[in-house]
């Protein structure tokens, strides 16, 4: 039977938040790139939960727009409310997170994947992987098709083998009754790729005429919203905005949930896979927070065209009239109508240990996955994934070295780090605590971190890179003049510091220290800083930080710069650990097993003791010392 | 180029004693043996069973060296996880070392300092700090060293510092666990909690931190000066100590111009004593080098004893000694009771607030007053190394030191109310401090410094 036989650069499998990002990147590179999808309207779906960002997602968000990704301009485009969540604490911690018009969202994405040079849109099933002595040739599609490739992306999703569940129901498809891809899995099980089954869940949508929100607390957006794009003017996102609303379960709710567990899927045994303990359904967190006795419940908008209400923080599995009951007891929902059951969906991913830092396989070169077919959970995690695979597919075929980043550069970093090194028993979800060197990786300056990294990789351009120069000139410049402006106890300044509740000056000191002051900071000084430049908002708040936590960002660096050592210290690809015969048995299985490109990555792998990493360093040196005698 | 070389040495000190032993490791370490070895019922070492004993001759040539005891380890169950050989022998010096050099004819090579425990620590058989403990074993002077030593490789200092690690890391997790889960985990009242364990946590690693002043003492023994106006009889007590004639003693003041350092042992405390010449205005120019001299010893003693002749009456010069030891640790020696008192104890005890001891170096009574005082002064009237974990090493001292700093750091933070996500860092600079002594935290500067330390030799 004759069938359609193309050729491409890259092939992306898959249309969700990764392969998004993944098909822009390599498009933009210059790639000739497919992208695969079951459904073209359902590109950029966001399943779940209406908004992006949120507790350090924020902060992938932001790098990932740094890196030249898409996620973030295209938020600022859609969203319909906006928040700076954890204000009260230290700046390392505030994150954005923005309420999207879900169907704006996904059509937003899908008009600039459609106008973007190199990218062809594909709606059909890749059902077999094509490779050769370990290396990956291309794809097959169900309709026989096949697409010859130097390079493929696989960001699946939830669709492999996928099944929702609610209560007795099941049904063998992906989320929103969107097709399951079935053929994908066997075919990477045939090149040796070893499988999870993961499964993470939904709540449900509650048509918004059917809720009494007087019984509720409104929550709104931000007076002043920060956009979550560098590039995007913040005159842009000053938007009217929609409000969500907060509403909380109580010992009523947890009752019924309790008396119905023996139906639930989950604890039926009939769900196999694997939950996010991050992202607990209701039932698990009956059972876990047994003394609580309540939780919170969010009501968000799924979108401005649409009478669809998100039921936050009340995901379950549980069967159709015991969600329907359950929901009814909460404040605010007593003639809750469901428009959608909430559900758990199962589906196959991978164990990414088989993966390199570059997200390429280590077993089959050119192939690279990102998502949650690699074992994480969330948009904006799907996303940074995909970006880095769709840029370190492309630059290998350019024959330019890949990037990696690491944990002291980017909660990118870190993520990727966590996903191909550690071992990920559940679904991935990023939070603040993975990151060590948070107080560095903070969302307010991942520009400042990555853009000099785009623009080498080629996804930022020169005019938006020396813009980011410039900032960095203007926070030194100021920075440096602070320290040296002299501030004398006039009545001026006396006067200002009473009135902020700050201890009046004894003798002269510079506005620097002032601002140090924990009540005090840049912008309120403004009065007694009479030659202070017009500085854009974003430079001001830099100024700022870098002086009020000059002492910790120090000690932090100091921690960067001892982490920096041992990944610094690369072990040689064909490194035999067999003939370091002091390393433990299970130190040598599990080094040779993932062979870690750094000390550093070696000292995360579970099963490795310090001990075997202080033997591994010796034997570095031995190993350094002997090339180098032999060199002479 | 990994296979490791097989190595020997002493394993006793090297003093003539009952039994030596002379230790062999490494994968040849039964071969080798064999090669020097006969059995009267001509056993070969290499079939016999792991963890035996077997008597037999170490030979050179047709010669026996010695009647011997042999043991037979094979890895990894042995203290350096090799195979290893141990020979017990003879404990004389000239026997020990001529089947050393028979071991090494036959294919072993001398074991540098340190080595057996490097590979010990190399093949996870010990962590950092019994490493070090082994260091210190080896260096240790005196029976409370080594018993210190003992409690360390035993690990007294390891669960000392990890359980002060996991209480930091306790707190740690559950900040995270708190900036993660806000709605399940609150912050409230939180800073005020951290403080107060803060303090409990500082409070235990001063006394580890101060702990390596006595630690430091035992190991290398206490820097102690003795002090005195010329011919009170200072050597004549140091002579008494030592048991020998190594000061010259006269009666003419002014004999000892030198500067004396000997070690010595005194019902197992180790003092490191100075004699120094007699402290009194002088014009004499070598004499007078001497006296600054010991001047300058006394500032940096741990003890200084003052000596003191009863048989003269207290004058200038003793004002500027017991302005000198004021505040610091000192015993008060009343010498020369044999002759007649001219300066009393009564007298002296208004005086001085030190300890005072009645002794004649002459006829050589006292002494065990002396030893008991000591004993009261410095180990509370008890040397016991069971329930008291000592600080013997640099590095130790150095890790507690920068863990105190780190959580002093934590304090100001909670002081100046900085949000809880800032006590993370300085948490975890104490914590990775604290585990750089247990090896829980890798730092290659560490292994380095281990290792140079291990091979540079005690």
């Amino acid at each position: 039977m004759p069938v359609v036989e193309e050729y491409c650069d890259i092939v992306v499998v898959g249309a969700g938040h990764a392969g998004c990002e993944a098909a822009l990147a390599a498009a933009r590179l210059g790639m000739k790139t497919m992208m695969f999808t079951v459904s073209v309207d359902s590109i950029a779906l966001m399943p779940c939960n209406p908004n992006i960002g949120g507790s350090s997602k924020g902060h992938l968000v932001r790098e990932i727009d740094a890196l030249g990704g898409e996620m973030g301009k295209n938020i600022d485009k859609t969203f319909i409310q906006s928040k700076m969540l954890n204000v009260s604490k230290g700046p390392a911690v505030h994150s954005l997170r923005a309420q999207a018009d879900k169907a704006e969202y996904s059509r937003s994405m899908r008009k600039v994947l459609e106008n973007t040079e190199h990218l062809q849109i594909k709606q059909m099933e890749v059902v077999e992987l094509l490779a050769e002595n370990g290396e990956i040739t291309g794809v097959k599609t169900y309709s026989g098709a096949i697409y010859h490739a130097k390079a493929v992306i696989l960001c699946t999703g939830t669709y492999l083998k996928a099944r929702c569940i609610y209560g007795e129901i099941s049904s063998y498809t992906g989320p929103n009754g969107l097709q399951a891809a079935n053929y994908l899995t066997d075919s990477l099980k045939k090149l040796g790729v070893k499988m999870y089954r993961f499964k993470t869940g939904t709540p449900a949508r509650i048509d918004k005429r059917s809720i009494d929100f007087e019984k509720m607390e409104e929550q709104f957006g931000d007076p002043e919203v920060v956009p979550f794009s560098f590039t995007t003017d913040p005159e842009d996102v000053q938007i009217d905005q929609v409000s969500c609303w907060l509403t909380y379960t109580n010992e009523h709710t947890h009752e019924i949930i309790r008396q119905n567990l023996d139906r639930s899927p989950l604890y039926s045994g009939m769900i196999e896979g694997t939950g996010p303990r991050y992202c607990p359904s209701i039932e698990d967190k009956v059972v876990k927070f047994s003394d609580k006795n309540r939780h919170q419940v969010f009501i968000e908008p799924e979108g401005i065209h649409t009478n669809e209400m998100y039921v936050g923080g009340m995901s379950s599995s549980l069967p159709e009239d015991v969600q329907q009951q359950m929901y009814r007891t909460v404040p605010g929902l007593e003639h809750a109508n469901i428009v959608r059951n909430a559900y758990a969906i199962e589906y196959d991913c991978i164990d990414a240990r088989q993966l390199d830092p570059t997200l390429e396989f280590k077993n089959i070169k050119g192939l690279f996955s990102g998502g949650q077919f690699n074992g994480s959970s969330g948009y904006e995690e799907a996303a940074a994934q995909g970006l880095i695979a769709g840029i370190n597919a492309a630059l290998k075929i350019l024959g330019r070295e890949m990037i990696i980043l690491d944990r002291s550069e980017a909660y990118i970093g870190v993520l990727i780090d966590d996903l191909v090194t550690k071992e990920n028993k559940e679904p991935y979800r990023m939070m603040t605590s993975r990151a060590e060197y948070r107080l560095l990786l903070r969302q307010d300056n991942a520009d400042l971190r990555l853009t000099e990294k785009g623009y080498e990789i080629g996804l930022i351009s020169r005019d938006r890179y020396e813009r980011l120069i410039e900032k960095e000139r203007q926070i030194e410049e100021e920075v440096c003049r602070v320290e040296q402006v002299h501030i004398g106890g006039t009545k001026q300044v006396q006067d200002l510091l009473m009135e902020l509740e700050s201890t009046p000056l004894k003798s002269g000191t510079t506005l620097a220290e002032l601002i140090r002051r924990p009540e005090l900071g840049y912008q309120v000084l403004a009065p007694i800083d009479p030659g202070r430049p017009d500085l854009p908002k974003d430079v001001q708040v830099q100024v700022e930080i870098n002086l009020k936590y000059e002492g910790y960002i120090r000690r932090q660096l100091k921690q960067v710069e001892q982490f920096k050592k041992l990944e610094k210290k690369k072990l040689p690809p064909d490194l035999d650990y067999d003939q370091i015969s002091s390393l433990r048995i299970e130190a040598k299985q599990k080094l040779k097993e993932y062979r870690p490109v750094s000390i550093g990555q070696a000292s995360r792998i579970a099963g490795v003791s310090p001990a075997d990493i202080s033997v591994l360093l010796v034997h570095l040196e031995q190993y350094r010392r002997n090339q180098e005698q032999s060199g002479r | 180029m990994n296979t490791q070389e097989t190595i020997a040495a002493i394993a006793t000190g090297g003093s003539n004693s009952g039994i030596g032993i002379i230790r062999i490791s490494g994968e040849e370490a039964v071969a080798v043996a064999d090669r020097i070895y006969r059995s009267p019922k001509r056993k070969c070492l290499k079939e016999v069973e792991s963890h035996t004993v077997h008597y037999g001759y170490i030979m050179e040539k047709d010669e026996i060296l010695d009647e011997v005891l042999v043991l037979v380890m094979r890895g990894p169950s042995t203290y350096t996880g090799e195979d290893t050989v141990e020979i017990d022998c003879h404990g004389g010096m000239l026997v020990m070392e001529r089947i050393l050099r028979a071991v090494i004819r036959n294919g072993a090579r001398l074991a540098q300092p340190g080595e057996f425990s490097k590979r010990a620590f190399l093949n996870g058989k010990m962590d950092l700090s019994k490493a070090e403990a082994v260091m210190d074993l080896i260096q240790a002077k005196n029976e409370y060293a080594l018993k210190s030593s003992v409690s360390q490789l035993r690990g007294a200092l390891y669960d000392k510092i990890t359980g002060a690690r996991q209480e930091i890391l306790h707190e740690i997790a559950f900040i995270e666990a708190a900036l993660d889960d806000p709605e399940h985990i609150s912050l409230d009242h939180y800073p005020e909690k951290l403080g107060a364990k803060l303090r409990k946590l500082e409070e235990d690693l001063i006394k580890l931190k101060d702990s390596f002043q006595n630690g430091r003492m035992i190991r290398e023994g206490i820097r102690t000066v003795i002090v005195g106006k010329p011919n009170a009889g200072k050597s004549s007590l140091l002579n008494l100590l030592l048991g020998e004639e190594r000061a010259i003693v006269t009666d003419v003041a002014g004999t000892t111009r030198d500067i004396l350092e000997e070690n010595m042992n005194l019902s197992g405390i180790s003092l490191n004593i100075v004699d120094t010449a007699g402290i009194r205005t002088t014009e004499d120019q070598v004499e007078k080098i001497g006296v600054s001299k010991a001047r300058a010893y006394a500032r940096d003693a741990d003890l200084i004893i003052y000596v003191v002749d009863s048989s003269t009456s207290l004058d200038e010069s003793d004002e500027e000694i017991i302005e000198l030891i004021r505040e610091r640790k000192a015993l008060v020696l009343l010498n020369k009771t044999d002759l007649d008192a001219v300066t009393t104890e009564e007298e002296l005890e208004k005086r001085v607030g030190h300890p005072i001891i009645p002794i004649s170096a002459k006829e050589k009574t006292g002494v065990e007053n002396l030893e008991k005082a000591l004993k009261d002064m410095f180990f509370h009237g008890e040397v016991s190394f069971n329930d008291q974990v000592y600080i013997t090493n640099v590095r130790h001292q150095r890790a507690v030191e920068e863990a105190l700093d780190s959580l002093k750091l934590v304090e100001q933070s909670v002081r100046d109310q900085m949000p809880e996500d800032f006590y993370s860092i300085d948490l975890r600079n104490a914590c990775d401090a604290l585990g750089a002594i247990t090896g829980d935290t890798v730092g290659e500067d560490l292994v380095n410094e281990i290792f140079s330390k291990f091979c540079m030799g005690k």
